[in-house]
């Protein structure tokens, strides 16, 4: 179990170090990122003197270094429009990304378990036609529409919901549903497929044959199994789910770190885009992580290995 | 998960696909399609939104880019004086809103299909390089894909087109070549079974060189992956340039697109509701479609699938 842990780990250094390179390289696509947020009124001399300021004078192997290193005591450098560190920025947004992040992969899972099971026990008949076409539909729409539907239903025509921000408890209900639902239909089809593998299986036979209570076979034989397969495909879609949430906060307004990124895009503050999509990735590696942790629990036959 | 025929619907394709062919492949194609409901409609919806992009011009009912301030925010089915109908509304500058959706599946049509054309070959050959060559060079090449896949596409694309600057072929070129990563992995998986296949050792054993192995042989037989993938990689990367054309990095007017369709609607959401309905109704079935031929691919291509007949 110790080997399973260290052999992540390594893999976990190794995936963020391929990271920290893609987003240093990402700024440096522009050509000059002195240039970018340098005023036009700046003469050559100013710029250089900018640039000799922010280290971009540098060969860019070292300037690599210097970004890694710092990044890894928390140090992005300072927001060009904020004049504070990035780091700062980013912590402030985080708390609000996972509490969306979470109340929209709960509203997909409890739409999307009981759905796809129901979809696989009731397979092929109108009841499976519906789920299997509304799973189809939310998985075609783009989010930020759905959101943008929402707020015209439940905001301007009936008044019910706030629109922006996040000022009150209600705030959340727009943004985590519109998120929710793309989850459920990303996850309903997916659990209904792994239902429907594992309902094929010989101890679900045995256990239907011994006599057991249809019930039973189902939640404590077969929903079990097929939990494997559901929380894999869970980890997947967390990265959709990180992705949407990008514009969905755009959309609502909603303080998280996703909007941070948009609104620092704009502007061009480079740091705090860097911090953000560090972030953005060691969340989804660290998310994984846990569920590869899960999968053990879930699953005795799987070794760590 | 394995892909078993599901209903004898699907197990009489199979058996039609593997029959020897009768009539020319095109119409043998179209006559499995049309077993199929759910292929078919993807294929009815496809076809339809191409040909919409082509022919916008000569099908739309106004012109696009026309400005009457007089007619703005005009809601559906809106009757000027001259007796012009206006069926989908007006946008904030009386723009027509029926011509404008018409108007922007042409930059959909051509994102969706240039993008994953780019993406798709780099994939292709990346995954086959991997997995062909093996060893170090393989664990480098994967690892790199683990690294880009831990970033979610989309913020990936949103950063990048951030710093790069938008407009249609940039982004396009952006979409091209981040899309590729989902291609890698599963390419190289696929190279790994097929490298081991008798073919190829006879291949080798009549003297071919590792080159003419790797693209005679070798690709043919994991093509259809790609094309599987193609199908999916069309859908997200026609909603990945609706989010960052609405997110203001993507397509910059006076071209029109489905997302900055949207953007503007979400500036007049409290007032005019169908400008954000209708471009959201317009990409949603054009990925509808796109996934319901995907679905159908996947079935019709899967090796095991049709293994088993």
């Amino acid at each position: 179990m110790r080997g399973f842990f260290i052999s992540r780990l390594i893999q976990l250094i190794v995936t963020m170090f391929i990271v920290s390179v893609v987003v240093f390289f990402i700024l440096r696509l522009s050509g000059d990122p002195i240039l970018v947020v340098a005023p036009d009124f700046f003469s050559e001399e100013q710029i250089e003197q900018m640039r000799r300021f922010w280290g971009f004078d540098r060969p860019l192997g070292e300037q690599y270094l210097t970004f890694v290193t710092k990044a890894i005591t928390g140090n992005f450098g300072t927001s060009y429009l904020a004049k504070r560190p990035a780091m700062e920025l980013v912590f402030e947004r985080l708390g609000y990304s996972w509490m969306l992040a979470a109340a929209s992969a709960a509203i997909g899972l409890t739409i999307a378990v009981p759905l796809g099971i129901l979809s696989a026990l009731k397979r092929n008949s109108l009841l499976d036609l519906v789920i299997t076409a509304l799973s189809s539909l939310g998985t075609a729409m783009p989010s930020f529409w759905l959101g943008l539907m929402l707020i015209i239903i439940f905001s301007v025509h009936l008044g019910l919901l706030p629109v922006f921000g996040a000022l009150e408890a209600k705030s959340i209900i727009l943004p985590s549903a519109t998120l929710g639902v793309g989850m459920a239909a990303r996850l309903s089809r997916m659990t209904r497929s792994a239902m429907l593998e594992v309902l094929s299986q010989d101890y679900v036979r045995t256990a239907n044959s011994k006599g057991l209570q249809h019930k039973t076979v189902i939640l404590r034989h077969a929903l079990r199994n097929a939990l494997i397969p559901i929380v894999t495909v869970f980890g997947l879609q967390l990265g959709w789910l990180l992705g949407g949430s990008v514009v969905v906060e755009s959309v609502f307004s909603w303080p998280g770190l996703g909007r941070l990124m948009i609104d620092s895009i704009s502007v061009r503050d480079n740091t705090v885009v860097q911090a953000g999509l560090l972030f953005f990735a060691l969340s989804f590696i660290l998310i994984n992580y846990a569920i590869d942790v899960i999968y053990v629990i879930l699953d005795p036959r799987i070794k760590f290995q | 998960m394995t892909m078993a025929p599901q209903t004898e619907e699907q197990a009489k394709d199979i058996a039609i696909a593997g029959m020897p062919a009768r009539r020319s492949p095109p119409l043998q194609l179209l006559a499995i399609l049309m077993k199929s409901p759910v292929g078919m409609a993807g294929a009815v919806i496809v076809t339809a939104v191409v040909l919409i992009a082509i022919f916008g011009p000569v099908i739309s009912p106004h012109d696009p880019l026309n400005r009457n301030i007089r007619s703005r925010f005009k809601p559906p089915g809106f009757e000027d004086t001259s007796g012009k109908v206006y069926s989908l509304g007006n946008d904030q500058l009386g723009r027509d809103i029926l011509s404008r959706i018409i108007a922007g599946s042409r930059v959909s049509v051509l994102v969706g299909v240039i993008s994953v054309l780019i993406s798709g070959t780099i994939g292709v050959i990346y995954g086959l390089i991997s997995g062909f060559v093996g060893g170090i060079l393989d664990s480098v090449l994967m690892r790199i894909v683990d690294g880009l896949l831990s970033i979610p596409f989309i913020i990936l694309v949103i950063a990048i087109s951030g710093v790069v600057g938008a407009g249609l072929s940039t982004l396009i070129l952006i979409l091209g070549f981040t899309g590729w990563i989902t291609y890698a992995r599963v390419i190289r998986g696929e190279v790994l079974k097929v490298r081991e296949m008798e073919y190829v050792i006879a291949a080798y054993a009549l003297g071919q060189s590792r080159f003419k192995v790797m693209f005679l042989h070798i690709l043919p037989n994991v093509v259809h992956s790609a094309i599987v993938l193609a199908a999916v990689q069309v859908g997200v990367t026609i909603l990945a340039e609706s989010s960052l054309s609405f997110l203001g990095l993507g397509v910059k007017p006076p071209t029109v697109t489905w997302g900055l369709m949207l953007s503007d609607g979400r500036q007049y959401i409290n007032s005019a509701w169908w400008m954000t309905l209708y471009p959201g109704i317009a990409i949603t079935i054009t990925v509808l479609g796109v996934v319901f031929l995907g679905d159908w691919l996947r079935d019709f291509l899967d090796p095991n699938v049709r293994g088993r007949a």
